[in-house]
């Protein structure tokens, strides 16, 4: 096989899983709240933010201690704060719009990702912040040498975290108590209640799991191109990926992240030429439309059953 | 019934005085600055909108402006946003007292907004570098200067100094050259001039568009990677840039045959990089650096005061001298305005006139504490450009600067000219515009 | 009791079905619009045009048409931005290519074109449904935008592709181009906007509005009863997408002058006509204004306040604005969450029994 191609498929393959990074936070909001929420790519700035701001000679850490943490101290105070985060917008907004349309909860994210974009200009300053974390970049010296390769590092490692974060919240949804609660929200909220489990805490829960997960993402693609605004737009690349997949579905956001990432990468490559180029973009939603027409609730999407 | 006699006396005196008190009416130089601090461009927007406005700050500090009258510099957030620049626009262009006198759109989207509506408010427009090319041709467009030079200009400098490199122009025959640009009106610019070379030269020009913002380039370096261009140019802005550098360092694309556009050479966008953005080049018609004698003024009138815009440690950063040198234009040509109409209250149709006879040479320079920081300038009514010369700067990624690294290259007029003809002309006839014979408007 | 009907009797059918059956709503009304036409162009500057009425009136025809698709039918769409580059550009051919048309006439063949337009891409929607449809026509957005970055024909082949308007002018007046008085772009845009308000108006209230609230909120049970999904989304869709496109016609023409595709309709566009069509209120026309109105206006009035009034530094006034945008807009859809016509008609139902508690 062409060396070429093969090196296309795996890029493609590793763009998809930085995608499926980025769509497995929607996926979790969605799975246990029914709220698509828009404001996951900001999240993932947010939290990137913060990273960088505790790790820095000169972030508020810094200013109020006098010295910067190290990376995993830096880590584990931002995984908190993301907590925090977490338990305030249920406090201040879920709370408010139970049983609202799925709209309307919609537009609510909007208003967060406009809130949680200001906060992060003035917690933290619009310069871009080039983020290091001593994850490997560049290319895989020994194969790009010694075969003619050409695999991205960084890539490899979000390759191997995705998976890890799969198989992770996968015993947390099957195997612990919360995680069962977490599915019994998802699939009805008045039974769950009914049965005793708290819809607050639950969504709290998902919250930050889901500011984990963009913690993850935020890292993945900071430590790409340093932590600046247009992080939050790669929300927009993760939107194919959750059509494709289903918007409810782990798996379906890993395999639709797959899916798409090959099929950008293929097309642009090899029949981008032809249209002049840049047709990426539309073509992962004319890929996921295609699969819509044969498949209207995603790979793995729940069935839309519809009652008269 | 008492008579108040008592408080008829302070009240006279009260009013006496305020009369003698009233302020005297102070005439000020509105300078207008259409920044973004804010949006997906402001790592790039920073420090510009700083250079600018510590340069007039210095200017009110250290002269008390330009003649002995102080500037009123006015700035307004657009955050890139075409509408929002419309609307900055609109606000300040009557600002009092003497109304803006010139505007910086800092952005090619909003400066084509701004163009027809400049000769009709009279305010000149600064589109130093960037916006349309075409409005070079200063028959066409009386009321816009892009000068020192252009991205046409720009465009031909690379071809010249590729041609250096490879041992000549007649080199090129047969080489490749890939332009990875953003996908907008700016970053297409270039295109039909490197077009136009290549027919000549006969090298082959690869094209490869980013979509914005550009955060995800893995197909085009993909291609890059397998079609090995011997020379890429970048025309890109913003995150585009940085993950462009990157990318480039990890297919092990040889830095030093990479040159970007000169809003592609910032410390910002190599950086992230790290070491592996050693040796990156780009154009550039200004120097790096911040030990030129304006620095220190920089420093001694304005941070010392506490009054700095930014981050000391970023005077002199590429795009901070970027605004420094937008800001030195402008308000030279402000001077010139003064000048030619023997007046200090002068309005944007004076400092339009100051721009046309805008002659900023080698002993101004050293004057405003910029020897050798740029080359001179001088305008003319059909040459809006000016001199149009563009060097090569490279980066060291070691020493963490921006060094120049060749001396001014003159641009290929006869492949520039003829473009800027046709398009101002096709401008002219789209829009119903006559020409102007001499100088007169 | 400032908005009883008491004493408001109607003794035909044509005068119960009007559009405003209580007077005090039609004073209004007709007061808003004699202000409107008469006292404000005498008023406003360059300025008060260009950055304030301008887009309010163009957003508000683009909230209307994605109104009528959203909010009546149910279709949720993501396309505006592409749809309003249609009209755009259709615009810009028309008044290259036929320089003597008359400019209404231009506008209004715009629409028709993004129409036909709207109807094709309209097509997925019998098969897909909801939130999917939603991300389906944000490939229509995507590919258009990448249709008219890239084909040379749509923009003449000019060296950039920025799409410029030359002078056209209406009954004598300037209405495109910087020589346009203000008093005549806003009258133009106002005049498009009333009269197809009124227009979509009884369309919504018609026959045509019924079946696209039927198939809205239950598209099997009106499918069952006789009313054909095919036709009704499709006209949905068409009709839509007329009132998007005129409205993309009069941002290119009227209120910027000149536009590039890519950033003026972007995907942020489309988000935000969606946006103002939520939080003013789906399925209503007097949501299409509010909605405009807020998302809009208000950041400039904040920019304003904020940094006029209380003279803070411009990038800190921008931050702040852009966290009080977040937080009124979660803050109106607490406090109602149909949005702000909602809040007005709740207003009016607490001004009939006013100074009355019940």
């Amino acid at each position: 096989m062409d060396l070429f191609f093969l090196e296309t498929c795996i890029s493609g393959l590793m763009a998809g899983v930085m995608y499926a990074l980025v769509a497995l936070g929607f996926v979790l909001i969605f799975k246990a709240s029914g709220v698509f929420n828009f404001s996951q790519g900001v999240l993932c700035l947010f939290a990137a933010l913060a990273l960088f701001d505790f790790m820095s000679d000169k972030g508020w850490i810094a200013k109020v201690f006098g010295f910067a943490l190290p990376i995993w101290l830096a880590i584990f105070l931002t995984i908190l704060v993301m907590i925090a985060v977490a338990w305030l917008i249920e406090r201040l907004v879920l709370r408010h719009l139970v049983n609202t349309e799925p709209i309307i909860l919609f537009m609510a994210t909007i208003g967060l990702a406009y809130v949680l974009e200001g906060l992060g200009d003035i917690l933290f300053g619009s310069d871009v912040k080039p983020l290091d974390i001593g994850i490997p970049q560049g290319a895989w010296d020994y194969l790009l040498d010694e075969h003619g390769l050409y695999i991205e590092k960084l890539e490899v490692v979000a390759a191997v975290t995705a998976a890890l974060l799969v198989t992770v919240l996968a015993i947390f949804f099957q195997k612990t108590k919360i995680g069962r609660a977490l599915r019994a929200v998802a699939d009805d909220h008045q039974a769950a209640l009914s049965v005793g489990i708290s819809l607050n805490t639950i969504w709290v829960i998902v919250w930050s799991v889901s500011g984990i997960v963009a913690l993850v993402a935020g890292i993945m693609w900071g430590t790409k191109s340093g932590v600046q605004f247009s992080l939050s737009l790669i929300a927009l690349k993760a939107l194919p990926v959750l059509i494709l997949g289903g918007f409810t579905s782990v798996p379906g956001a890993i395999v639709g992240g797959l899916i798409i990432g090959i099929g950008e990468k293929i097309a642009e490559v090899y029949a981008g030429p032809f249209f002049g180029g840049a047709i990426e973009n539309w073509f992962a939603y004319m890929l996921a439309l295609v699969f819509l027409i044969f498949r209207p609730q995603g790979l793995f999407g729940e069935k839309i059953i519809e009652r008269v | 019934m008492k008579k108040n006699k008592s408080l008829v006396k302070p009240i006279l005196i009260f009013f006496l005085l305020s009369l003698f008190s009233l302020p005297a009416y102070a005439y000020e130089l509105v300078i207008p600055s259409l920044d973004y601090r804010t949006g997906p461009y402001a790592p790039n927007g920073i420090p510009v909108a700083n250079g600018f406005s510590d340069y007039l700050k210095m200017l009110n500090a250290r002269d008390g402006g330009i003649n002995g009258v102080p500037i009123k510099n006015v700035s307004c957030e657009t955050g890139y946003n075409t509408k929002v620049g419309v609307e900055c626009y609109e606000k300040l262009k009557n600002t009092p007292p003497s109304g803006a006198l010139a505007f910086q759109p800092l952005s090619t989207g909003i400066t084509y907004q701004l163009i027809p509506k400049a000769s009709v408010d009279k305010i000149p427009i600064f589109s130093m570098g960037y916006g349309r090319t075409s409005a070079a041709n200063g028959k066409v467009f009386p009321w816009v200067f892009n000068l020192p030079a252009t991205y046409w200009s720009q465009a031909t400098v690379f071809i010249k100094y590729i041609g250096e490199k490879e041992g000549g122009l007649g080199k090129l025959k047969g080489k490749k050259i890939a332009l990875v640009y953003h996908n907008s009106a700016y970053g297409k610019e270039p295109i039909r001039t490197l077009e136009k070379m290549s027919e000549k030269f006969g090298y082959e020009l690869m094209l490869l568009p980013v979509d914005h913002p550009g955060q995800e380039q893995k197909a085009t370096w993909l291609q890059i990677r397998r079609q090995r261009p011997d020379w890429v140019l970048m025309w890109g802005w913003g995150v585009m840039n940085q993950v462009a550098i990157k990318e480039a360092a990890s297919i092990r694309y040889p830095m030093d045959h990479f040159i970007g556009v000169w809003w592609s050479g910032s410390e910002n966008d190599v950086l992230p990089a790290g070491e592996k953005a050693h040796g990156y080049l780009s154009g550039s018609f200004h120097a790096a650096g911040n030990n030129f004698p304006v620095h220190d003024d920089i420093r001694k009138h304005v941070y010392d005061k506490g009054n700095g815009s930014g981050d000391r440690d970023r005077i002199g950063e590429v795009l901070y001298n970027r605004g420094m040198v937008a800001a030195m234009w402008t308000t030279e040509a402000i001077r010139n305005a003064m000048k030619i109409h023997g007046t200090k209250e002068v309005r944007g149709e004076h400092v339009r006139d100051g721009f046309e006879a805008l002659n900023v040479d080698e002993n101004r320079l050293r004057e405003l504490g910029l020897p050798n920081f740029t080359y001179p300038v001088k305008i003319t009514c059909e040459n809006h450009e000016g001199p149009a010369k563009v060097a090569i700067q490279q980066w060291d990624a070691k020493k963490k600067q921006w060094k120049m690294i060749t001396g001014f290259y003159d641009s290929m007029r006869d492949i520039v000219d003829p473009l800027i003809e046709e398009d101002s002309m096709a401008y002219a006839k789209e829009n119903g515009i006559t020409p102007r014979k001499g100088c007169e408007l | 009791m400032i908005y009883r009907e008491t004493g408001q009797f109607k003794n035909s059918y044509v005068s119960d079905q009007t559009i405003f059956p209580i007077r005090q709503d039609l004073v209004f009304v007709t007061g808003v619009i004699l202000i409107a036409y008469l006292i404000v162009p005498f008023l406003i500057n360059d300025y008060w045009t260009n950055a304030i009425l301008l887009p309010f009136l163009v957003y508000a025809l683009a909230s209307m048409g994605l109104n009528i698709l959203t909010g009546y039918c149910g279709q949720v769409s993501l396309g505006t931005g592409g749809f309003m580059a249609v009209g755009a550009y259709a615009t810009y051919k028309l008044i290259t290519a036929f320089p003597e048309l008359n400019f209404i006439i231009v506008v209004v063949l715009s629409g028709l074109i993004t129409a036909i337009i709207g109807l094709i891409f309209g097509i997925p929607s019998l098969r897909i449904k909801g939130f999917y449809l939603a991300v389906a026509t944000l490939a229509s957005q995507f590919f258009l935008v990448w249709l008219f970055n890239k084909v040379g024909w749509f923009y003449n082949y000019n060296l950039t592709g920025q799409i410029n308007v030359t002078r056209k002018e209406v009954l004598g007046f300037l209405v495109t181009g910087p020589e346009a008085t203000p008093a005549a772009k806003y009258l133009l845009c106002l005049s498009f906007v009333v009269i197809f308000a009124l227009i979509s108006k009884n369309l919504v209230r018609g026959r045509l509005g019924r079946s696209w609230m039927a198939i809205r909120d239950m598209d099997i049970a009106a499918e069952l009863i006789g009313i054909s999904p095919l036709k009704t989304k499709l006209s949905a869709f068409a009709v839509s997408s007329f009132y998007v496109g005129m409205a993309g016609s009069l941002y290119f023409a009227v209120y910027l002058g000149a536009v590039e595709p890519t950033e003026a309709f972007g995907i942020d566009q489309s988000f935000l006509v969606l946006f103002m069509v939520i939080i003013g209120g789906l399925g209503t026309i007097l949501g299409s204004f509010l909605g405009s109105a807020f998302l809009a206006l208000m950041p400039i009035l904040l920019k304003n306040a904020l940094v006029d009034g209380f003279s803070i530094e411009v990038v800190t006034a921008k931050h702040v604005e852009i966290i009080a945008m977040g937080a009124l807009i979660i803050f109106f859809l607490i406090v109602e969450p149909h949005g702000l016509a909602r809040l007005w008609q709740i207003t009016k139902e607490k001004l009939r029994l006013w100074p009355f508690p019940y």
